[in-house]
């Protein structure tokens, strides 16, 4: 009757005999009369494969295509065309979680590569099997901070992606903990203010690299005074960056997380993304999320296994480390195999070309006389300009001749008045960036 | 055939590359202009490999996993049903990859419809107001409708309410997401038929109370008879119904959680909506209130005008909980999955899932301990082998199973029993998979008895057998660079 | 049939404690324990000089597939820890009873009195 349901009405009967029951509705003798759902749902009626094909062409068709020069936590990098067609592998997309070890270690093999993977670029010592995404990695990792303090408050750095700063406020107010945010002067965490702020209440402090003004911040000095007082520090960094900058244990991380949107995953309106979280040794037991660790089977092969379960919720319930369950492994293995096919070379080179274009473009925006520099800091791929056009026609110029750039940052915060930001990754091309330049280069008020 | 073992950084040889991009057109910038302080020093362990290294290595590993197109998955809670093609099709329009969420509202009108009309057709599913789609999986979407508990009561000036009743028989991430939301746990025992015991409920409800967390039919397949009772006294006594919608699948056509007197609840996409599993996400777990709950829902939010779609923060919103809409290319698949079943066909789900446990469940109760009698819903739990005279315990069969080309049932969980086994064979098994299945549980339950060792060793036929979890713990070699430095 | 030392002392959450000097004492878990737990793999144990409260959670013990607070028998200070469970955990499964895990100096002795003897933990933990 319908190609999801084998049952023909013969095999109903047949069961329907063996549980000696004369309907199916007698299977549900418990359910109370006045519960019974005796109506139809009030959706559409079904649609075949083909109808399905047809309406989802014509509300695809709602939707338009942009070219992307913003980036604002979704970067628009190249997507390498392997991965798709390995993630659609029924083996590694429908299994489950690895908990039968003896029949999952396709998905336990490449969980360990993907910790593997993200301990070398982030410079740490362990990582977990994944998170949902950069914003929920950031809270849990402020979980953890209270955890090992014992202390009740969180700073943030103003330079943090707001979405980043609104999850972390989230999750704090209902946990019981405080946030504050820590001043952005100049485009990088005000120091001093910092400073101000710590004491033996503060559990962990909060800083993102590249930051969300895409500039690049040096965590010496506030790593010294983080310590100083005894907290712990968090850093959220653009995992792809880290192959050419420098490591947030170098930079005196305890924690690094992240999201792993920029390893080649699609921006695809926000998600599927995945989140990372990494961390020093001491703190392995404090971490959320699920974790394979290498061991042997009875005949000595090398085996891999989910571990140190005894933090999760299945396990520890009310006293374990987070709620966290299910989590985007399959993300971790589009990143695994991104990770693998572009390598240490082809990693460095496509943030090379990212940071090539991204400062070409800043410095053709400048030429154009339309806007001004405004923080004066080192950046990445991503920045921001002061601009003198209207932001109506800015924004109007750019959509009908198909970009996405200039958006204003006084969306996320009022005293950011004319101030837009762009970004540039290595697929786009020179050719698309002097025609963005050129367009709102000639715009006239 | 000799099995695949390799690592991908064994693979790795210097010069290879298996990716390709564009030349630099802006050669003049280099990170050299960077002050030095801020660039990498250390090495960076990734592997080189070509583009067919990487295929065929990530073929050969997924050739060890057992995925839900390689047998019967029946594990119990997990709904491992079919993960139809033509959704993924959808997933994969290239259009929707290409969005950001950046975007003007004018530009996305498309996928803010699909918001909208998804989060409407599962409050109708669910007799719900209103759906956020925003939480990632299951648990995420725990931890909202905790928050959302929590906000409701506050914002009606009572502070008092910061514990919530969860039944011992519950998941595992119901207590711990409790805690998350700044609550504590009262844990009521479930009575001798593995239902909540309304005496117990009756004892711990107080102004105290922020609210109960229930799954129906519950962990043990079972329909909770009192729930009108059971929902009646935790609102009587202020505190709000929270329906944990792991086992909705029993329910599809049947009953809605709304009617049954909930306020809350989540969904688990990837189990009742047919969404691939992933080996473990991404997930989709969205939130449905009722209509009094509906301004606290996490932000941001579609909302529609005449018959244009927008986007909003509202400000009695619990705040983001998400980096904007969830995991879109999974609600998605989600939304194909419900246009392809339409009303003829969703209405019938719990009809063929419930219809299917009980088969198994007749039929291999002269084998397996039934704990308790009666019909059970969607899935059917088993307290280890009848005869265990021979020291075969639920591990063992579940191991041996796997020599059967079968997936493993879901053992030891729910905790009230000691040698649990919960099988959930789903709609889209047909009842010649689910007899060869009672046929292989029949035989190994002979086994256990004619030649235990054979079991109790098992697996024998899979491409690991038996893994040293203590060596694991002990040893912690989690990553490729322990693994070097331990000389293995 | 899990094993019993006559002479010690025992709490329903099943340590032991063994009077060694005046006011000082040693604590483990109970055979009974580590056969509930299965193998040991880790043991989360208070420094040196800090205090323990009776009943309270002062560390863990970890298995493969659970996971045991530790609650405190009696009230006192940390004198020492027996660091060999640091790297052999399973020292625990071996011997619980000589698997000794921090060594106490009450801080009030009368506590003794209002643990289980030997006999009456030997009821509770059939």
């Amino acid at each position: 009757m319908f190609k999801y349901f084998p049952h023909t009405i013969e095999d109903i009967e047949e069961m329907k005999n063996f549980l000696k029951i004369n309907k199916i509705d007698d299977l549900f003798q418990d359910v109370p009369k006045e519960v019974l759902f005796q109506k139809e749902y009030n959706i559409p009626s079904h649609l075949s494969e083909s109808e399905l094909r047809r309406y989802f062409e014509k509300i695809a068709s709602k939707n338009k295509e942009l070219i992307l020069f913003t980036g604002l936590g979704f970067y628009d990098h190249y997507e390498p065309a392997v991965i798709n067609s390995l993630l659609s592998r029924q083996e590694f997309l429908t299994a489950y979680t690895p908990y039968q070890p003896e029949i999952s270690q396709g998905t336990l093999q490449y969980i360990f590569e993907y910790q593997s993977m993200i301990q070398t670029l982030t410079g740490m010592d362990v990582s977990n099997a994944s998170m949902y995404d950069g914003t929920t990695s950031t809270a849990e990792a402020c979980f953890m901070a209270e955890s090992i303090t014992k202390r009740k408050t969180i700073l943030i750095s103003g330079t943090v992606h707001p979405s980043v700063i609104d999850v972390v406020r989230t999750y704090a107010k209902f946990k019981g903990l405080t946030v504050e945010i820590i001043n952005e002067k100049s485009g990088i965490t005000d120091l001093s203010h910092l400073q101000q702020l710590l004491g033996s209440h503060v559990a962990g402090v909060v800083v993102q690299k590249p930051n969300f003004f895409g500039i690049i911040e040096s965590f010496e000095e506030v790593s010294k005074a983080v310590h100083e007082h005894g907290a712990i520090l968090i850093e959220n960094a653009d995992i792809s960056t880290l192959s050419v900058l420098k490591t947030p244990r170098l930079d005196g991380a305890d924690i690094a997380v992240g999201d792993c949107q920029s390893l080649g995953m699609n921006v695809a309106y926000g998600g599927p993304t995945l989140g990372y979280l990494a961390t020093l040794k001491p703190y392995v037991r404090k971490m959320p999320g699920r974790i394979c660790g290498y061991s042997l089977d009875e005949e000595g092969r090398r085996a891999f296994v989910l571990t140190l379960q005894a933090r999760e919720q299945h396990i520890r319930r009310e006293k374990a480390n987070s709620n966290i369950c299910s989590n985007q492994s399959l993300m971790a293995l589009y990143a695994t195999i991104y990770l693998a096919l572009l390598g240490p070379i082809g990693l460095k080179k496509a943030n090379l070309l990212s940071y090539q274009g991204a400062h070409y473009l800043y410095d053709e925006l400048i030429k154009t006389g339309k806007f001004k520099p405004y923080f004066n800091q080192p950046f990445f791929k991503e920045f921001v300009l002061e601009t003198l056009i209207p932001y109506d026609m800015l924004q109007k110029a750019c959509i009908d001749n198909g970009f996405l750039a200039g958006i204003s940052l006084s969306n996320y915060d009022e005293k950011y008045q004319n101030l837009v930001t762009f970004a540039v990754t290595e697929k786009r091309q020179k050719s698309e960036i002097d025609e963005l330049v050129s367009l709102v280069g000639g715009l006239s008020w | 055939m000799v099995e695949y073992d390799k690592l991908i950084f064994e693979l790795s040889k210097e010069g290879r590359i298996g990716y390709s991009l564009p030349n630099s057109f802006a050669s003049t910038y280099q990170f050299l202009d960077l002050n030095q302080d801020l660039l990498r020093t250390d090495s960076l362990l990734l592997p080189e490999v070509s583009e067919l290294d990487v295929v065929r290595h990530y073929t050969n590993i997924s050739r060890k996993n057992f995925g839900v197109e390689t047998g019967f998955y029946p594990l119990g809670s997990c709904t491992m049903k079919y993960n139809p093609k033509i959704n993924d099709e959808i997933a994969s329009i290239q259009i929707f990859n290409r969005l950001h969420p950046s975007q003007p509202m004018s530009t996305v009108q498309g996928v803010l419809e699909i918001y909208d009309h998804l989060q409407e057709m599962l409050s109708e599913i669910s007799g719900m107001h209103s759906f956020s789609l925003n939480p990632y999986a299951g648990a995420h979407g725990e931890l909202t409708g905790l928050m959302i508990m929590k906000a409701y009561h506050e914002s009606r000036g009572d502070y008092s309410r910061k514990k919530v009743i969860v039944p011992d028989s519950a998941h595992g991430t119901n207590p711990a997401s409790t805690i998350v939301a700044g609550m504590e746990v009262v844990e009521i025992k479930s009575n001798s038929l593995g239902r909540i015991d309304l005496e117990a409920l009756k004892q711990v409800l107080s102004n105290e109370i922020a609210g109960m967390m229930l799954t129906n039919p519950n962990t043990l397949g079972i329909f909770e008879n009192d729930i009108i009772e059971i929902t009646k006294l935790v609102h009587e006594a202020g505190g709000l119904m929270y329906y944990d919608g792991a086992n909705l699948n029993a329910l599809l056509g049947k009953v809605r959680p709304g009617d049954m007197g909930f306020d809350i609840m989540h969904i688990n996409l990837h189990k009742t909506f047919s969404t691939p599993h992933g080996g473990g996400g991404p997930g989709s777990g969205p939130v449905g209130v009722c209509k009094k709950l509906s301004s606290f829902l996490p932000n941001p939010k579609v909302k529609k005008e005449s018959n244009y779609y927008y986007i909003e923060n509202e400000k009695d919103s619990i705040g983001q909980i998400s980096s904007f809409f969830g995991n879109f290319k999974v609600w998605l698949r989600a939304y194909a999955y419900i246009l392809s079943l339409g009303k003829e066909y969703l209405n019938l789900v719990g009809d063929f899932s419930t219809l299917n446990a009980n088969y198994i469940k007749e039929s291999l109760k002269e084998d397996y301990n039934l704990p308790i009698e009666g019909p059970c819903m969607h899935e059917c739990v088993f307290d280890g082998l009848k005869d265990q005279s021979t020291g075969v315990r639920t591990l063992d069969v579940a191991k041996r199973l796997l020599d059967y080309n079968f997936h493993a049932p879901t053992i030891y969980f729910p905790l009230l029993f000691h040698q649990s086994i919960m099988i959930e064979p789903t709609e889209t098994e047909s009842k010649q998979t689910m007899d060869e299945f009672i046929n292989v549980m029949k035989k190994i339950a002979k086994e256990a008895k004619d030649d235990p060792d054979l079991v109790k060793k098992a697996p024998h036929n899979t491409p690991i057998k038996r893994i040293d979890e203590v060596f694991a713990a002990k040893k912690m070699i989690l990553t490729y660079k322990d693994y070097l430095e331990q000389n293995l | 049939m899990s094993k019993i030392v006559e002479g010690l002392y025992y709490t329903k959450s099943h340590e032991w404690v063994k009077v060694v000097d005046k006011n000082i004492v040693l604590i483990g878990i109970t055979d009974f324990a580590q056969a509930q737990l299965g193998n040991v793999v880790f043991v989360d144990l208070p420094e040196v000089g800090s205090k323990l409260v009776k009943e309270e959670e002062f560390g863990a013990v970890e298995s493969v597939k659970a996971a045991s607070d530790l609650i405190g028998p009696v009230s006192g200070v940390v004198l020492e820890v027996n660091d060999d469970l640091i790297g052999e955990p399973e020292k625990i499964n071996e011997d619980a009873f000589d698997a000794w895990m921090l060594k106490i100096e009450l801080s009030n002795p009368n506590e003794i009195n209002e643990l289980l003897s030997s006999s009456e933990y030997l009821a509770i933990s059939k």
